[in-house]
């Protein structure tokens, strides 16, 4: 938990992210996310044995409805939002094929 | 006060003595004659407003009730759906963006007779302390233009503090409503986890948010929080039972209650004179009839470093869904990932980049035992402190934020902006309510708010608290 981030750790996470951190923000970025975890290794000290871990603060489980129709939000004005959109659907650039 | 209460304006609209068309013009103008240097709003809903407030008036002409926010102005923070109107998070990821539906609070402001004047600033996706980290530019603080609203709902908070509108809504994650309050000088609640409907409020870490009312008084925000709260069937962590009203709770005293200072927030890195207003404040309690002691809660010193992988952790899994596909920004590339990787890069702030990368990272095979596993068991063991503090105490006291406003640029280091909200966090990990009330100023003359805790629902108890800060507030200037 000690170990510091590295840059190419940056970069492997921005790529998990779906996001391209440029060479000269990947020094910034480095820095910054490893002072926060650099904090967050204080938690180290605490001896969490036996400890559940706690996923939110009111914990409802199973919420269901009734299986009945209701109605929901107009295709058109939705798709009217979309970037792209054809034939009520949304349009997007090939899934294989090679980047521009 | 010069400016009229959501209080007054409602009583007035109800009877007929005013309409609610002037009350709307009236903050409108106010609006555009003094907003234009402190860049509270991003946009108006002008229009909307004016059809609400004709209705109204028409139900008023009628002899029937429009509601207890009858004509009463209101500003919403602009990551909270309007149907047909933008909502953008201050990002340029929703520029542009109408959202197809209303957030469940939105219908139930204008079902209770409010105007929605219009969409306020935020730092991008709720994410800062100063609301400076938004595309479209920063707000600032009513009180001193040089200086910071707090954040992240800054425009909220300075649209309510500025007099431009009586009350507003923004959204508390780790202290986005109760942090801006101090510094702008206003009342600003965090209430219970699920006792206000999220649906329709653009999610940043969903088991923390939660909306709240801001006002200049602590009547107008049990007004506001009266209307909003409830069960909702469209948000699957509302609670599903009756939330307790708070307005009838105004005048219940502190009369035999046992008040608890938090020792942890009490020393390092707390401005003296921010100390100081906190300890008037137990002195208020203490005339009032309340016990006040010291208590000790010593996990939440760990609730910083905890919500710091947590929240990022959340934001990281709900801010996926900005692929570009199916509404706002699109980068154009060859394939579909391409694609979604020029979105994101061209679409998000550095400060919303940083959270995704720190909470993927901290969610990441080999680490997420480490950070996200660690920092869930963190957040059990503050639960578990504040279930044995509130055995002793029915209340808990805290300051709300370390300093008075700062100066625009001064914290430009992520990690010194963070530290803003260690007073706010603790809260929000467990889902209890909270809210900052204003108690006098600083050595610099700015506006200090003190925060009163309280249990899961103990909103009553927490604002009839409240409501003996502002009367003692009164009674000393």
């Amino acid at each position: 938990m000690t170990k510091r981030i590295t840059a190419d750790e940056v970069t492997h996470v921005a790529t998990l992210a779906r996001l391209r951190v440029a060479d000269d923000e990947l020094v910034m970025f480095t820095e910054q996310l490893a002072a926060v975890l650099e904090t967050a290794s204080a938690l180290e000290a605490l001896d969490l044995d036996g400890v559940e871990p706690m996923a939110q603060p009111y914990a409802l489980t199973n919420v269901l409805r009734e299986d009945v129709v209701t109605p929901s939000l107009d295709p058109t004005e939705v798709l009217a939002m979309a970037p792209a959109a054809e034939d009520g659907r949304f349009r997007v650039p090939p899934a294989l094929g090679d980047a521009q | 006060m010069s400016t009229p209460t959501a209080i007054e304006i409602a009583a007035q609209v109800r009877s007929g003595s005013q309409s609610a068309t002037a009350a709307l013009e009236s903050s409108l103008s106010d609006i555009a004659e003094r907003d234009r240097e402190l860049h509270s709003f991003l946009h108006l809903t002008e229009d909307r407003a004016r059809a609400q407030a004709a209705a109204v008036d028409a139900v008023v002409a009628a002899g029937n009730d429009p509601g207890p926010l009858a004509g009463v102005p209101i500003a919403l923070k602009d990551n909270m759906c309007t149907r047909g109107a933008p909502t953008t998070c201050s990002s340029k990821m929703l520029e542009g963006w109408k959202p197809p539906y209303d957030a469940t609070v939105v219908s139930r402001l204008e079902a209770a007779g409010a105007l929605v004047v219009g969409k306020t600033n935020l730092d991008e996706f709720a994410m800062g302390s100063s609301t400076e980290n938004s595309a479209f530019g920063p707000t600032r603080n009513p009180h001193d233009p040089s200086r910071v609203p707090g954040g992240s709902s800054g425009g909220s908070a300075a649209a309510v503090g500025a007099g431009l509108v009586p009350v507003s809504l923004g959204s508390d994650t780790g202290g986005s409503i109760r942090q801006p309050a101090s510094l702008c000088g206003v009342v600003g609640v965090k209430p219970t986890y699920g006792a206000v409907s999220r649906y329709g409020l653009i999610a940043f870490a969903s088991s923390l948010d939660q909306i709240g009312p801001f006002a200049t008084t602590v009547g107008d925000a049990a007004l506001v929080l009266d209307a909003i709260s409830g069960h909702d069937p469209l948000d699957a962590t509302s609670i599903p039972a009756a939330i307790p009203t708070v307005s009838s709770a105004l005048t219940n005293g502190v009369a035999g209650k046992r008040i608890g200072i938090i020792d942890e927030l009490m020393g390092e890195g707390i401005d003296e004179d921010v100390l100081r207003q906190t300890e008037l404040a137990a002195e208020a309690f203490r005339s009032a009839g309340a016990t006040v002691e010291r208590v000790s809660i010593p996990a939440t010193i760990y609730g910083l470093a905890a919500y710091y992988l947590i929240a990022p952790a959340e934001a990281s899994s709900n801010l996926a869904r900005y692929d570009g596909v199916r509404y706002g920004a699109r980068v154009d590339g060859g394939n579909v990932e391409a694609m979604n990787i020029a979105t994101r890069t061209a679409g998000f702030g550095d400060e919303v980049k940083r959270r995704i990368m720190l909470g993927t990272y901290a969610l990441s095979s080999g680490y997420y035992d480490a950070y996200y596993g660690k920092a869930q068991r963190v957040r059990s063991l503050i639960a578990a402190e504040f279930a044995t503090a509130y055995e002793q105490f029915d209340l808990l006291l805290s300051p709300t934020s370390p300093s008075t406003a700062f100066e625009l640029g001064a914290k430009s280091d992520p990690m010194a902006l963070y530290m803003c909200d260690v007073c706010t966090i603790p809260s929000n990990l467990v889902g209890h309510p909270a809210m900052s009330v204003p108690f006098g100023s600083g050595d610099d003359g700015l506006p200090i708010g003190v925060q009163i805790l309280a249990p899961m629902l103990h909103e009553p108890a927490m604002f009839a608290a409240a409501a003996v800060l502002e009367a003692a507030q009164k009674g000393s200037s």
